[in-house]
């Protein structure tokens, strides 16, 4: 096939597309095209501020990125929104704030990491701090299951949605128990300093550190999906329960492992979530789970490509509404596009379960 | 004997629930305050249960129609929007004598106004809804739920227009009264703040008029064609049912109630503000239903009274005793915790234990016993929300 031919019949499969597409996804497409635009014109004005704006949007997605693979681990697997993920996530930023404490139940262990202590001392915290966090809520995660779920395997499914909301209430009293009620600091362990040499465009070592954290543990996420045996369990068990136990894979364990993902990745993602904010509070996992659900159900829930996009995209879009239509509308705009993805794209932008499932459905 | 059961209780109910002031003021309780609030969540708690328990439709944004009944009466009622001086009805007197700025309507009009109001807000928010699964139309509500409470905190500056007055909300709303009563029932004229009688009354009538309503619509063509959309959607369009226009009721008349309750809050409470909306009261209603049994009337109110009783009564006891075990044990940890504080961990319990023990819940409706109870089977996974189809 020449290539003109070839471009032809592109431009034609664009039109058939075009013609068979309802009123309804023309309009969202004319209402994304205009939103962009807008956004076009203001990063022409202001370039600088624009690509500053879309770097803590990029970080900030980093963040929900990671919670909501979390999401659509779980549901990829057993169907569940799994509402105590976000409560999850702040238990992830409590633990990590705990070992920088160095206090733990009243026990003085070492001295309280702050911005005052060594180089050397500063990264081991950090890095004890996302470690044992991570355990913590992988654990945590892999315990709810045990716990709430598992004996509901077989209930309606609203039922467990409920379940897990519950379960989602008592890990915020923890917390609030935890830690009280009102917002709790972290250490500036990170600088604020600008790495770029000018003063323009703002890319900071904290922004360095949350993507520096969270590419490695998408590859290796990845790499356990696809690559092991117990990855390949997981897609099994995604994409028939019963088949995969036939075959010999121990359905139970694979869910538990699943939980244990998710809850490892929301830990490393609460203690970043405080090491960048600089702050954390006993009931951020409501919001924040459901700006990770957003990215979730935008990427299309299930398929781990599309959390990971719909992260960066939900983070680049809370970024911009921040700057241009104004901070306490940002939640407002996020639930906004919430609902419409799950009114008129249900399957979200990448589609359901494709990545898990091992192929698109 | 069965004649007795079905009418003999509930009156008896009634007239307990009527002589319940005078016993009050009798024994000097002080409960009545109690008693109104537990009300207004009694009928919060029905308008959810014909959403959950009749049609099935998991719905986890239900304090938006509280937030607009609320916001309706404050609006109408009020010197909210003091560009403008009318008055219809109202109780409202300007000490000066001269018009009283802003709008001021009847509360008795405001009161079927504002559940109308509501009504229409659930169709709104239903109609794109229902082509979704259960799960993700409950995600949709819960996020309807989380934008209205948080469009009326930003709703002080619309384009340099004040409607809810941000997060300071609505203040001074009018109370409501009978005016043409004579002047021996003063305390009627206009309700005041200090005598709850004539608040009771009213809300005692409302309940038992949304009682009434809710027993009828569940024995109707309407009611029965919940039943049958909630069962299996597919085979009540077959039947000749539209699963659409049914669901749409739904929302529309669970939406009405809890316009009704909001409108009603509004005018007890006097002053709104945001942050009383908050996504905890639509799971504090879910959990009455579910702890009282979905789909059962007299089970949801029981579980409205409960809850609301544990939090009003249960909690500060519980707390009195703690502090005494703390102080006699010399803990400053117990003595001086702050239970009601962490009244969400106990609903967080409750909903987590009914759903593994007793999904059913206290005094279940039977099919919905059956439903919840047959889950051994395969392809009873959409038991619960009549319109998971996949």
């Amino acid at each position: 096939m020449t290539t003109v031919e070839a471009s032809k019949s592109r431009s034609r499969a664009l039109i058939d597309g075009v013609r068979d597409s309802t009123w309804g996804s023309r309009l969202a497409v004319v209402l994304v095209a205009v939103l962009v635009v807008l956004v076009g014109v203001q990063a022409v004005k202001e370039p600088a501020q624009f690509t500053s704006q879309l770097v803590i949007g990029v970080t900030n997605g980093a963040i929900i990125a990671l919670v909501a693979l979390g999401y659509t681990l779980v549901y990829g697997i057993i169907e569940l929104i799994n509402f105590a993920h976000g409560d999850n996530f702040m238990i992830g930023s409590f633990v990590g704030i705990t070992v920088l404490s160095g206090t733990f139940a009243g026990i003085g262990l070492f001295a309280p990491i702050s911005s005052g202590s060594g180089a050397l001392l500063k990264v081991a915290g950090v890095l004890i701090a996302m470690a044992v966090a991570m355990v913590a809520c992988g654990l945590l995660g892999v315990g709810i299951e045990r716990v709430a779920y598992k004996p509901l395997r077989n209930s309606p499914r609203l039922a467990v949605l409920i379940t897990a909301i519950g379960m989602s209430f008592i890990l915020q009293n923890v917390g609030l128990v935890w830690k009280g009620p009102a917002q709790i600091p972290f250490p500036e362990l990170i600088s604020d300093a600008n790495i770029l040499p000018t003063d323009a465009v703002v890319f900071r070592w904290k922004d360095l550190f949350v993507i520096g954290v969270t590419i490695p543990l998408l590859v290796a996420l990845s790499y356990f999906i696809s690559n092991t045996k117990q990855g390949k369990a997981m897609r099994a068990v995604a994409q028939d329960k019963e088949a995969a136990s036939m075959v010999g894979i121990n359905v139970n364990r694979t869910i538990s492992i699943t939980f244990l993902l998710g809850g490892i990745l929301a830990g490393a993602s609460g203690v970043m979530y405080g090491l960048f904010n600089g702050i954390t509070v006993f009931n951020v996992g409501f919001t924040q789970g459901l700006y990770a659900f957003t990215a979730a159900v935008l990427g299309g829930i299930g398929n781990l490509t599309g959390a990971v996009v719909g992260g960066f995209l939900i983070g680049i879009i809370g970024s911009m509404a921040d700057q241009y239509v104004g901070v306490r509308w940002t939640a407002i705009v996020i639930f906004a596009v919430l609902i419409l993805v799950l009114v008129f794209r249900p399957t979200g932008l990448l589609g359901d379960r494709s990545a898990v499932q091992g192929g698109g459905q | 004997m069965a004649a007795l059961r079905k009418y003999g209780i509930p009156a008896l109910l009634i007239v307990v629930a009527f002589i319940f002031p005078l016993v009050d003021e009798a024994f000097e309780l002080d409960l009545l305050f109690p008693a109104i609030i537990i009300a207004i969540y009694v009928l919060l708690a029905l308008g959810l249960n014909i959403v959950v328990g009749f049609a099935g439709l998991l719905d986890l944004g239900f304090v938006a129609f509280y937030a607009l009944g609320a916001y309706a009466v404050g609006w109408f009622a009020s010197t909210q929007f003091s560009q403008v001086s009318f008055n219809f009805g109202s109780t409202a007197t300007s000490l000066t004598g001269g018009e009283v700025p802003g709008i001021h309507i009847s509360f008795w009009i405001l009161l079927f106004a504002a559940a109308a109001f509501a009504g229409l807000c659930g169709v709104i928010i239903g109609a794109p809804t229902l082509r979704l699964r259960g799960d993700y139309l409950a995600i949709v509500t819960l996020g309807f739920g989380e934008i209205i409470p948080r469009f009326f905190q930003n709703g002080d500056d619309l384009g340099g227009f004040n409607l809810t007055n941000g997060t300071i909300g609505i203040k001074a709303i009018d109370s409501p009264g009978i005016q043409i009563l004579p002047d021996a029932f003063d305390a009627w004229q206009r309700f005041s703040t200090l005598y709850l009688h004539p608040w009771y009354y009213t809300i005692l009538v409302l309940v038992l008029i949304t009682v009434y309503v809710n027993v009828r619509l569940r024995d109707s063509r309407l009611g029965r064609a919940w039943i049958s959309v909630r069962e299996d959607e597919t085979a009540a369009a077959a039947m000749g049912i539209n699963p659409v226009t049914t669901k749409l009721w739904a929302y529309a008349l669970g939406g009405v109630f809890g316009g009704l309750a909001g409108a009603y809050y509004g005018a007890f409470i006097k002053n709104i503000f945001p942050d009383a909306f908050s996504f905890n009261i639509s799971i504090i209603v879910l959990c009455m239903v579910i702890l009282g049994g979905m789909g059962n009337i007299y089970g949801v109110i029981l579980g409205a009274i409960l809850l609301q009783g544990l939090n009003f009564y249960l909690l500060p006891q519980i707390n009195e005793w703690v502090h005494a075990i703390g102080n006699a044990l010399g803990s400053p940890l117990l003595s001086e915790a702050d239970i009601p504080k962490y009244n969400f961990f106990l609903f967080g319990v409750i909903l987590v234990l009914m759903m593994l023990l007793r999904p059913e819940g206290i005094i279940p409706n039977r099919q919905r016993a059956e439903e919840l109870r047959s889950g051994e089977g395969g392809d009873v996974g959409d038991a619960l929300g009549g319109n998971i189809n996949e």
